[in-house]
């Protein structure tokens, strides 16, 4: 089975982003870039499947030649040979990025896609879905166990009140939630190997794709605080707080 | 032109977030001089557009056809995506609930629509619609504009009040739905829901949230009491979950559930970037730690410094004393 899997450089997700004064973006000084958490799912679930039955996974990145780094990280956990997609400085939100894995995925054509569900830094979760309706193939959103038959897959996806389980016909598009796996540490001997993998540097015109941004953002701004609090000695205290003051008992 | 709602339907009801979505449809229409319809697909369509006939739609549509009875995104949104392009909306809208998330860029891909998730709000700009919506695990609020000639967008739940009966009742009628059941290349088999008599997190007044610091089952029985006490949901952060000690639709924060109660109260949870993006909103915040430097702290309205273990069950005892009274 081929497994493509795509995977996003995000902002250390741990670490609170600062604004850039003018509103255009986010400070990247100092901050280091991490592999989208969700994609480390999305990989560790192909690297199991290919350990189990076989096969091979490829990972494509698209951004800079920073990206490299990424590609490199998800090597080590597992993943066999990868893709960088060069902007060349352009920028694409979810639909532009889906208008480029589907122009990897028709040269590819692999059995499956699995994705991360959404990104951590512009929390957009669309481009999974979007990816699936361009290339008119079912997906498998939020999964929280997938189980392939032959031809098909049985996902169990994480929905609002429990589960609900979905019968996908392959080649599908799945995407990662977080209690999908338990994505593995990559070992050094893993980081040395990853790397001699290859990781094929490409252009969006290499692959035949036109990406169009449809949406843009403007400006960011801060949200307004919250008030500073106050510590309470005791339960007595809170309780007191809040009848007579905050009046939500 | 007008812009279209989608309701969500599950197992034959019309499900809470869908009124919070008309409310922002009614908003933008508002803002767009134009009128909002709604779309109910699914078993129990036909009954559930009765419901929402007299919220201030000019059209309340629904199909019961075979190929979307139970809900898959490739069923939905192509049905959608028709009648979107037969009646020429300008705008579609989804809760921002797992299902809208799911079903809204699936719909965005096949009209080649821009699409904005998680809207809390809307404004007028040169360049027509600003769209507001929170980036960063809530640490940014970003302004954003679509380029496309249709907008496809989800709506956080919580930035809207629940649309009320009013004046005036829409049109039902029955949608065209052409879909072909046989041609899907996915099929929904069955739901795993978890039951439970507490009222839901993202709708209910009051929540009581467990974390780690609870440590095991008797603890989170103990957070559950509280819930029970002060009539609440009970909320979880994602270390709670991942322990398995509660259901993963119980995860508050920027990955799981987001949350505006009048009143939040976290038991044993540190305030992780991800969790308090999922609560921040809440009026009132009220944290139990027994780490006075957890970060929890910097976002509370009051915070208790105390081992939960000793906090809690007084709290409780309290708590029911003030009912009581
Ligand atoms: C991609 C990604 C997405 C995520 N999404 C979410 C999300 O949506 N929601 C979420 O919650 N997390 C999310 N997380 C995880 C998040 O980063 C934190 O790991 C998690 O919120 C920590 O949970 P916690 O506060 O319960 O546990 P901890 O951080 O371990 O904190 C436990 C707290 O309990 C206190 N404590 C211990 N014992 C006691 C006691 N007896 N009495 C009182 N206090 C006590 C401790 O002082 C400590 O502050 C995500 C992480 C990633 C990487
Ligand atoms: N720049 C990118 N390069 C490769 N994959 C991406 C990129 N951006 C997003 N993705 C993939 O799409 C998923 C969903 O992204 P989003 O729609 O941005 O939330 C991510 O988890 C990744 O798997």
């Amino acid at each position: 089975m081929k497994i493509m899997v795509p995977v996003r450089r995000v902002p250390n997700p741990d670490v609170k982003v600062r604004l850039k004064k003018d509103g255009t973006g986010i400070e990247t000084e100092g901050v280091n870039f991490l592999v989208n958490p969700f994609d480390e799912y999305a990989i560790e679930e192909a690297v199991r499947i290919t350990e189990k039955s076989g096969g091979e996974v490829f990972l494509v990145s698209i951004g800079g030649p920073e990206n490299e780094e990424t590609l490199r990280a998800g090597l080590a956990l597992g993943a066999h040979r990868a893709y960088l997609v060069d902007l060349g400085g352009e920028c694409y939100e979810s639909s532009g990025i889906a208008d480029i894995l589907a122009a990897v995925f028709k040269q590819e054509n692999p059995d499956l896609v699995i994705l991360g569900k959404q990104s951590v830094d512009t929390d957009n979760n669309q481009a999974a879905q979007m990816l699936a309706a361009k290339l008119g193939l079912a997906q498998a959103c939020f999964a929280y166990k997938v189980e392939l038959q032959d031809g098909k897959a049985v996902v169990q996806r994480e929905i609002d009140g429990g589960l609900e389980v979905k019968e996908v016909e392959l080649p599908a598009v799945i995407t990662a939630d977080l209690r999908l796996n338990q994505p593995r540490y990559a070992s050094l001997p893993a980081i040395m190997k990853a790397k001699k993998k290859e990781v094929k540097k490409v252009t969006p015109a290499d692959l035949g794709a036109e990406p169009k941004n449809r949406a843009r953002v403007l400006g960011l701004s801060e949200p307004p605080p919250r008030k500073a609090g106050q510590k309470v000695a005791s339960v007595d205290e809170l309780v007191d707080k809040l009848v007579n003051e905050a009046k939500v008992l | 032109m007008a812009i279209l709602l989608i309701a969500e339907m599950r197992e034959g009801e019309v499900r809470h977030a869908t009124f919070p979505a008309v409310t922002a449809a009614k908003q933008l229409a508002e803002l767009l001089g134009t009128e909002f319809d709604i779309l109910l697909l699914g078993k129990g369509a036909q009954a559930g557009a009765e419901r929402l006939k007299d919220l201030g739609a000019a059209n309340v549509l629904w199909s019961e056809a075979e190929a979307v009875a139970e809900y898959t995104a490739e069923a939905h949104a192509q049905a959608a995506a028709d009648l979107v392009n037969e009646k020429g909306y300008t705008a579609v809208l989804a809760a921002a609930t797992t299902t809208g998330k799911d079903l809204m860029p699936r719909l965005a891909g096949l009209l080649d629509a821009g699409m904005v998730s998680d809207a809390i709000g809307f404004e007028k700009g040169d360049e027509g619609i600003v769209y507001l919506r929170p980036m960063y695990a809530g640490n940014a609020i970003a302004r954003v504009v679509i380029d496309t000639p249709i907008h496809c967008l989800t709506v956080r739940e919580t930035a809207f009040d629940a649309a009320t009966p009013g004046a005036g009742s829409a049109a039902v009628a029955e949608a065209p739905v052409n879909v072909d059941a046989g041609g899907l290349k996915a099929k929904f088999v069955e739901y795993q829901l978890t039951k439970s008599e507490r009222p839901e997190l993202t709708e209910a007044k009051v929540v009581v949230s467990a974390g780690r610091g609870v440590k095991d089952a008797e603890g989170v029985k103990l957070i559950e009491q509280l819930a029970d006490a002060l009539g609440a949901a009970l909320g979880a952060s994602r270390a709670v979950v991942d322990e398995g000690l509660l259901p993963n639709d119980l995860q508050v924060g920027q990955t799981g559930k987001i949350v505006a109660p009048d009143l939040y109260i976290a038991c044993g949870i540190s305030g992780a970037i991800q969790h308090v993006a999922g609560m921040k909103d809440a009026k009132v915040i009220v944290a139990i730690n027994k780490d006075e430097e957890a970060p929890i702290f910097e976002v509370a309205d009051y915070g208790l410094v105390d081992d939960l273990f000793k906090a809690v069950p007084k709290l409780i005892e309290k708590v029911q004393a003030a009912r009581a009274s």
